[in-house]
């Protein structure tokens, strides 16, 4: 018998293998767009930390996420930093920024927090046009990042090249999450979530927890960010309306909120709908996703993942019954 | 001194609309603690199909409470068919579905009537106050909004309907048990919302042009000043529109520039949130753990 344990690796295997061999069987904008998948893949998973594991509502992800690729975009094109300092240092730096929001929100809880956070996704592209800083981010001109090359002459196309490096990343921070969530930590955030008194009671910080839970949560999103600026090439406040906060929230319920792998599905699910949608309106996607939005939260709570494992687990079980 | 009375009743026409808005969101807040981040949405769906009817050749006068009519039905059906489900849901279930609904409407607004901007009549359009300090729609869009608010007010506070909605919010169990349909009562306050909301859409269209992002921003506002004025209390909502109209459009005017009025709408927000959560005139909740 297959352990769950067991089956997760064997699953995270073959998802990597399969991961490597991609780039090679596909054209070049299926590869842009695998990679773009990637980055809303860490992106919702962000969102996750936060808002599946840690219950705190966030309707404002867009905005980390516009932070960290204003912060990569900038240190790369006005301090000419290479991406491997800057999208660190963006990712840092949107650790900060989150920490500092999830400080004062820490007062606030269920629908207040949606409220804070959804002012927040509004109020951020208009301060990212506003004249006063234009200097730095460009303001409704965006910001233009050079395509950055293979390093030591390694022999792949720059969109291959790309690819693997989100691939690399993209690993990384998964199974940093997931270390991070199947410990001691982990298991204080959900408390946190399900039982607040209880937990304060066992003795964990409620007040630090939460707000490094926004830290991190926001450090995920914004590196999402900071490497969507290198991947596209380009950064202009209009990509990160609120609407993109939205989609996010819209990955994380089609995913599966409080699941790891299900950050791809809903990520892939935000990559792929806007391009079939969009041949039979430009309001097709936001129909589908509304409706989407509350199908799922009515029929299928725990996301495409949670339904999978459920699925599995049946057949699973039909098998060893007969 | 002209310009700064000119900018004040400016700020008090543009901050009745967002009282009229921020209303119908306290209204709904009062009796099941939902923030119906909709409300724009269906604001504008409200709108548009007034649009439709003076298209169509209806008068404005007949457009204007035809819609009034058609959105309280549209919001009491919301409420029966959809959130009902979802009474007792957890928070993130709840807000999911609210903003399923902002994404569906403001779709299907872009989908029927395209994204182009459309221009909306005012009655008072070729009207003149005889005075440079107040424009003709200004003062329509005060007096509107006042007289409704006094309607609303005598609803609430002298009619058997009013009184046992009030009951319904404050306290459902014990108005089940002498007799009122809760139930229903949650529905007519979604329906009063819907038709607040329509009223705030059809007199901010003239000023901002009809398109399918014009609430979006009214929203925020909205929710700015219910937060200002108390989510739990109707006449601070009012206040809080009147206040945040008129500092708004002052800041705007000669300390920020129009170009940051949704990052003050932020902050504004967050500075209730911190200091003073319950709003300036709102009750403080306690809450036993």
């Amino acid at each position: 018998m297959i352990t769950t344990n067991t089956a997760s690796r064997l699953l995270t295997a073959a998802a990597l293998i399969v991961g490597i061999a991609l780039p090679m069987v596909l054209s070049d904008f299926h590869v842009f767009q695998a990679t773009q998948m990637m980055v809303y893949a860490i992106a919702i998973l962000g969102l996750n930390l936060l808002t599946g594991y840690n219950g705190q509502i966030s309707l404002g992800h867009g905005a980390f996420y516009a932070i960290g690729a204003y912060a990569a975009a900038i240190l790369m094109a006005r301090f000419e930093l290479s991406y491997f300092v800057a999208l660190p240092l963006a990712a840092i730096i949107c650790f900060i920024v989150g920490f500092l929001f999830g400080l004062p929100a820490l007062k606030l809880e269920g629908h207040y927090l949606a409220l804070a956070t959804f002012a927040l996704a509004l109020a951020v592209p208009q301060l990212l046009k506003y004249p006063a800083f234009e200097h730095w981010t460009g303001g409704v001109q965006g910001i233009f990042v050079n395509k950055p090359e293979a390093p030591f002459g390694i022999p792949l196309s720059t969109d291959h090249w790309l690819y693997y490096f989100t691939l690399a990343v993209t690993l990384l921070v998964f199974v940093l999450a997931s270390n991070l969530l199947h410990g001691r930590v982990g298991r204080a955030i959900t408390a946190i979530r399900d039982q607040p008194v209880a937990a304060e009671a066992m003795g964990i910080n409620i007040a630090l927890y939460k707000a490094t839970t926004f830290g991190v949560s926001a450090l995920y999103t914004g590196l999402a960010g900071g490497l969507s600026a290198i991947v596209i090439q380009f950064i202009a406040p209009d990509s990160f309306t609120m609407f993109l906060s939205i989609f996010l929230l819209v990955g994380l319920v089609i995913g599966g909120v409080g699941s790891i792998p299900g950050a791809f599905l809903g990520a892939a699910f935000i990559v792929i709908t806007p391009n079939i949608a969009s041949d039979i309106s430009k309001a097709a996607t936001g129909a589908v996703y509304g409706l989407l939005l509350i199908t799922f939260v009515y029929l299928v709570p725990n996301g495409a993942w949670g339904a999978l494992t459920v699925g599995w687990k049946r057949l699973a079980g039909m098998t060893r019954r007969s | 001194m002209d310009l700064l009375i000119q900018q004040i009743f400016s700020g008090l026409a543009t901050g009745s609309i967002y009282a009229s808005l921020a209303l119908a969101l306290v209204m709904i807040f009062n009796s099941t603690n939902h923030i119906n981040f909709a409300q724009g949405e269906m604001a504008l769906i409200s709108t548009y199909f007034a649009w439709t009817l003076i298209a169509l050749g209806f008068p404005y006068w007949a457009a204007f409470p035809l819609t009034i009519v058609a959105s309280f039905a549209f919001g009491v059906l919301v409420e029966r068919l959809l959130i009902r489900s979802f009474h007792n849901a957890p928070h993130l279930s709840l807000v999911v579905v609210f903003i399923g609904l902002l994404l569906a409407f403001n779709a299907l607004a872009g989908w029927i009537w395209g994204f182009l901007l459309k221009e909306f009549p005012s009655p008072v359009r070729n009207l003149n106050t005889g005075t440079p300090l107040i424009a003709a729609h200004e003062l329509f869009v005060l007096c509107v909004t006042l007289g409704l608010l006094a309607v609303l007010y005598i609803f609430f506070r002298f009619t058997t309907l009013g009184l046992a909605m009030r009951a319904a919010a404050l306290n459902p169990t014990s108005a089940r048990l002498v007799g009122i349909r809760v139930g229903w009562m949650l529905a007519l306050g979604w329906g009063l919302a819907g038709a607040l909301g329509a009223v705030a859409g059809m007199l901010v269209a003239p000023i901002v042009y009809l398109d399918p992002s014009m609430m979006i921003g009214i929203l925020l506002y909205a929710f700015a000043s219910a937060m200002l004025g108390g989510l739990n209390n109707p006449a601070g909502a009012v206040a809080g529109g009147l206040i945040f109209g008129v500092v708004e459009n002052l800041v705007g005017t000669y300390l920020i520039g129009h170009e940051l009025k949704l990052t003050f709408a932020l902050i504004v927000v967050i500075a209730v949130l911190l200091i003073r959560p319950a709003g300036l005139f709102g009750k403080v909740i306690v809450k036993r753990v």
